[in-house]
């Protein structure tokens, strides 16, 4: 139990050491769209939609769907990633809403 | 026009293939069809209503409102499964004595109808309001995009239901006397992937942080992203790279359902053992 416990203390994360990261949406499009954030640390991802329409923050590897409004803004909790490329997308505009998250 | 199809038969067969197995769970059970009607029709309200205030809902709890409410009705549904399942451990035999025997009557699952019910609208709605969404910002778009983008939503639709029907047309295949083992299984990993799900939601609204590193990852063999891990994600909780709490919530849900259903199916027999 002890080392369990332990354990949880060990791979509980640190508080958010950096500033939050801002990404607009506009006309569909992410800017930036590629993302560099510090490998095995949590981050945070402010995205502001400029358009008029909703779209959804969607990445499989990072285990994010995100409802994002027109003109609202959404938080983005990244968890620790091992170092590389995280794809993600506007899932409603995937043709142009595309982008990456580069861990390094 | 492809997306929008693409895009509404992915969210129609997630929450088609739920109701599919609630419709097979319940065969025979009268006014079955009431429960599951109601379900998909709240289901549908819910998702309008979550849509319209999607910007509200966004900006409860520091802006993870979104991933608190996800997680709250996942963990309802999770408990409308158990509760489910943990009935049919204890009057499953009953009911399928009942479904062999002629009329085709399983009174006794009417217990569990609204459990049921609740759960297929947690799936419509959670569905559902990403469809609506999608196709209002389609729709508020106008120009003639939006007309094929709203036949490419029905197709969407038909299509959804059309597997759906598939899979609940080949679930009655099975014999009066196993379906509702079957669909226990179905359910109880059904149960567990939306308690891993809701996990995910935790982790991402940050009340959960531990054990979140990858434990191990097979999108070389199916993506998440693909209907083959679309579909398993739905039926069975697939993940293409699970972390510690979500397998955590995993295994914990299968065990406390099934350690459930042992008990209550010890104690439903053994008063039956004097009887016989």
């Amino acid at each position: 139990m002890k080392t369990l416990v332990f354990a949880l203390l060990m791979v509980s994360t640190p508080a958010l050491a950096d500033a939050p990261i801002t990404v607009h949406l506009k006309n569909h499009r992410f800017m930036p769209a590629t993302i560099k954030v510090k490998a095995n640390e949590p981050a945070m991802l402010v995205l502001f939609n400029d358009d008029d329409s909703a779209d959804e923050f969607d990445s499989s590897s990072l285990k994010i769907e995100k409802v994002v409004p027109g003109h609202a803004k959404g938080n983005i909790r990244l968890r620790a990633l091992a170092p590389g490329k995280y794809p993600f997308m506007g899932e409603y505009h995937a043709a142009t809403a595309q982008g990456m998250v580069i861990a390094q | 026009m492809i997306s929008a199809l693409i895009i509404v038969f992915r969210e129609v067969i997630e929450a088609g293939l739920i109701v599919g197995i609630v419709l097979a769970a319940t065969t025979g059970v009268p006014h079955r069809s009431r429960a599951v009607a109601l379900g998909v029709g709240a289901g549908i309200l819910g998702a309008c209503l979550v849509a319209a205030f999607a910007g509200e809902l966004a900006n409860l709890f520091q802006g993870s409102g979104q991933e608190f409410f996800n997680a709250s009705i996942l963990l309802l549904a999770v408990a409308m499964l158990t509760w489910h399942n943990v009935w049919m451990a204890s009057h499953g035999r009953q009911m399928a004595r009942e479904l062999k025997a002629a009329g085709h009557q399983v009174r006794t699952g009417e217990r569990t109808l609204m459990a049921l019910g609740v759960v297929v609208g947690v799936a419509v709605l959670r569905e559902g309001s990403e469809v609506v969404l999608f196709l209002y910002g389609i729709a508020a778009q106008g120009g003639t995009t939006a007309t094929g983008m709203v036949a490419g939503g029905v197709l969407g639709l038909a299509a959804g239901a059309a597997v759906s029907a598939l899979m609940y047309l080949g679930l009655l295949r099975i014999p009066a006397g196993k379906l509702f083992q079957v669909t226990s299984g179905l359910i109880t990993l059904l149960a567990a992937g939306m308690a891993a799900q809701a996990v995910i939601f935790l982790q991402n609204g940050g009340w959960l942080e531990f054990f979140t590193s990858t434990v191990w990852d097979t999108s070389w063999l199916i993506k998440d992203d693909s209907i083959t891990g679309r579909l398993l994600h739905t039926l069975v909780g697939y993940s293409e790279a699970p972390n510690g709490a979500q397998l955590l919530a995993y295994g914990v849900t299968i065990a406390l359902i099934l350690v459930l259903m042992r008990l209550v199916n010890a104690q439903s027999a053994s008063p039956k053992a004097g009887h016989a």
